[in-house]
């Protein structure tokens, strides 16, 4: 059988569950492999089996608690779950409303009009990434697998032994995408899932992509996202890639974001949280060539009891290159947060210019951030730097604010909503900037639920608020 | 307006102001001058609310309410207006923004209806012309990049958006070049009211030769210990804060 119910309880139980799914099931998660994807998923199972779920003694997890997740009865469906649906009458999308080539996965599985994977005229192909093993083996076979890495315990090797489908893009060379790709990332379930979302970008030599994933969740139930997507830039491409977290409470979220880039490329990555029960992060960068730069951006608005975790690794393998990371975080209430980033320059990557920078607001006693930017330099001709800081408001701003009649609320508000927009200018396409800042102003007046978006209208256990944004 | 009675305050448990008097009517422009560490920008901070002082003893009224009571947002809404010594920074926050979220909260207090953007832009345009701000605030960040002047001037051009009844401007004067000084008087003057009052606070006469105030009070240790009219400033010019120390002492 392919569902697999009342698995977990602790570790060793939900791997001994994993790895029993993996062997009873075989053929079916095989069905659509070829020969060199079947490797790959065997080697991944071999990962899993022998390293399992990561613990506090790995270093990449010390301040993140994973117990909690697995204290939940998950079902693992192995099933092909296309469908062919009209994804505009159950969602509506406020991050982006303007034209886009806009593709939603439910529960991990792509949702079509017409066709489950388009070429466009430009020979651009969009679709989703199992019928892509199909239809384009030589181009899947070349790419899927290169990037993540299977030797780290947990989750990337979980998700390679059975991913089923997610979001594939092929830009050839030399083509400049016009319009941006965005992809919603629907969690829509009764019963608690653990999905294994994966995808699949490569943008060609020359090209242009601006692709926006929206993570959300429909319903208020149980459930655990385990995504892996990997993207790869060629010589002197141009990719921006946005990430717009806003999960319910009940979500986990673990994305792991593996780009590898090639000479003269430039990324722009941008990881917004604006909700999620428990989110983590991770982006795994290659620098190969040289004359690369690499902006890696994120903002992370958690209150209540939400645990948000990035985590940055950039490898410059080349000399000459620039990566610049800047995150930043407001954590309420009895929030917590996580900055691990970790740039590695190896010996003969001189003239490597690298820098990061984590800062973090406190607006409560009881909300705490770990953070750890760290460099660790082999070559000596390098520009490098690292910092963080965790404070409060500046006191002197609330209070040159509220003596210009402007109440405390909107003092803080206006404060971390000008401490936010640091990241949010960051964004490069000015409409979607404009409409990320309207819902970080929306989260920071409290005003953001994850029902926004939905036009369900559910029973939904969330307090609805009435919007009032001051003008 | 303003009385303040016998006002005790201290910071850290080391004591500010001891015992100062003043009382502020509407209409009257008060100079209160005075040597460095005598309490001056102490009095000016526990008038518009700041919460790091200590009220020891005394008490402060306002329009007949007890002001020590009331959190800054309301005072600025009940018409107090800080002009700071050191205007704060503000990365991210516009200028605009700002006071059009400071008018209109004001204006929400009064019963009045938030002001369009139109004219919103319109009071903007017409204030910046007051104190000569050339630059356009829309995209600019509070005081950020603002050299010393420009943020003087902005403390006016606020003052002059919110229309306070008592304005306290903590060493406006301080800093500005001759023609700076001139913008700031003019400003001042010309939002001079019959129904207003300014409290100056002031190191130097220099800035009272462009805003004649109706009386003059030295602060000394904590307390007021002279007063007078727009003489007195000359003398205190001429004769240095030493005449008034021997003064004391010869008490």
């Amino acid at each position: 059988m392919p569902e697999n119910k009342n698995i977990s309880k602790n570790p060793e139980v939900f791997k001994k569950t994993l790895t029993d799914l993996f062997e009873n099931n075989y053929d079916l998660i095989m069905r659509n492999s070829s020969g060199k994807i079947q490797t790959l998923r065997q080697k991944a199972f071999e990962s899993f089996k022998q390293n399992g779920f990561p613990g506090k003694k790995n270093e990449n997890w010390r301040f993140t608690n994973l117990d909690p997740l697995f204290r939940n009865d998950y079902v693992i469906d192995l099933e092909t779950k296309f469908q062919n649906k009209d994804v505009n009458k159950i969602f509506t999308c406020d991050v982006y409303d303007l034209d886009t080539y806009c593709i939603t996965l439910i529960n991990g599985w792509f949702v079509y009009n017409n066709s489950p994977i388009t070429q466009l005229e430009d020979g651009t192909i969009i679709g989703s990434l199992y019928k892509a093993t199909e239809i384009y083996p030589e181009i899947v076979e070349k790419y899927l697998g290169s990037l993540a890495k299977l030797n780290e315990p947990g989750f990337v090797p979980i998700n390679t032994a059975f991913m089923q489908d997610g979001l594939f893009i092929y830009v050839p060379d030399n083509v400049k995408v016009e319009k941006a790709v965005q992809v919603i990332n629907i969690v829509d379930s009764k019963n608690p899932v653990f999905l294994q979302p994966r995808n699949l970008v490569i943008a060609g030599k020359n090209s242009r992509l601006a692709l926006i994933h929206c993570d959300h969740t429909l319903t208020h139930n149980i459930s655990f996202t385990n995504t892996v997507s990997e993207v790869i830039l060629h010589e002197n491409a141009y990719v921006d890639h946005y990430k717009v977290q806003n999960k319910g409470q009940n979500s986990s979220l673990i994305t792991s974001l593996f780009f590898k880039q090639e000479k003269n490329s430039k990324l722009l990555n941008n990881a917004i949280t604006l909700n999620g029960g428990f989110t983590r992060n991770q982006v795994d960068l290659s620098i190969t060539d040289s004359n690369c730069t690499a902006d890696l951006n994120g903002l992370y608005l958690v209150d209540g009891e939400q645990h948000v975790d990035n985590q940055v690794f950039v490898d410059h393998i080349a000399p000459n290159s620039l990566s610049n990371q800047l995150y930043k975080g407001v954590l309420d209430d009895k929030a917590s947060g996580v900055f691990s980033g970790k740039v590695l320059v190896r010996r003969d990557s001189q003239e490597t210019q690298a820098y990061q920078n984590n800062k973090n607001i406190l607006l409560t006693d009881e909300a705490k951030v770990n953070t750890q930017p760290f460099l660790e330099i082999y070559a000596d001709d390098v520009k490098c730097s690292h910092g963080a800081t965790v404070g409060q408001l500046d006191p002197n701003a609330m209070f040159y604010l509220r003596s210009r009649g402007i109440c405390e609320r909107t003092a803080r508000q206006l404060l971390m909503f000008a401490f936010a927009g640091e990241i949010v200018d960051k964004i490069s396409v000015p409409p979607l900037r404009d409409n990320i800042s309207k819902l970080v102003e929306k989260r920071l007046k409290g005003e953001l639920s994850i029902c926004d978006q939905c036009i369900l209208n559910c029973s939904s256990n969330e307090p609805r608020f009435i919007q009032n944004i001051v003008e | 307006m303003l009385t303040i009675k016998n006002l005790n305050v201290s910071v850290e448990g080391k004591p500010i102001l001891n015992g100062l008097n003043l009382e502020v009517k509407e209409g009257e422009v008060h100079a209160i001058m005075g040597p460095n560490g005598s309490g001056k920008s102490t009095l000016a901070s526990v008038i518009a609310g700041r919460d790091y002082f200590n009220i020891e003893q005394g008490e402060v009224t306002y329009m007949g309410k007890n002001l020590l009571d009331i959190p800054p947002e309301v005072r600025a809404k009940e018409g107090i207006f800080l002009g700071f010594q050191y205007p704060v920074e503000i990365p991210g926050v516009s200028m605009t923004n700002f006071m059009r979220t400071a008018i209109n909260e004001i204006r929400k207090h009064q019963g009045l209806k938030p002001l369009s953007g139109a004219d919103f832009l319109k009071l903007i345009e017409e204030k910046k012309k007051l104190v000569k701000i050339e630059s356009k605030l829309t995209n600019r960040s509070v005081n950020e990049g603002f050299s010393g002047g420009e943020k003087k001037k902005n403390e006016i051009f606020q003052m002059a958006l919110l229309e306070p009844k008592l304005a306290v401007l903590d060493e406006t004067d301080s800093g500005l070049d001759i023609d700076a000084l001139k913008v700031v008087a003019k400003g001042v003057n010309t939002l001079r009211k019959e129904d207003n009052a300014t409290i100056l606070i002031t190191h130097y006469q220099r800035l009272l030769d462009y805003i004649i105030p109706d009386f003059v009070h030295v602060l000394y240790d904590g307390k007021i210990v002279k007063s007078g009219n727009k003489e007195l400033a000359h003398e205190l010019e001429e004769k240095g804060y030493n005449w008034i120390t021997k003064e004391i002492q010869a008490e």
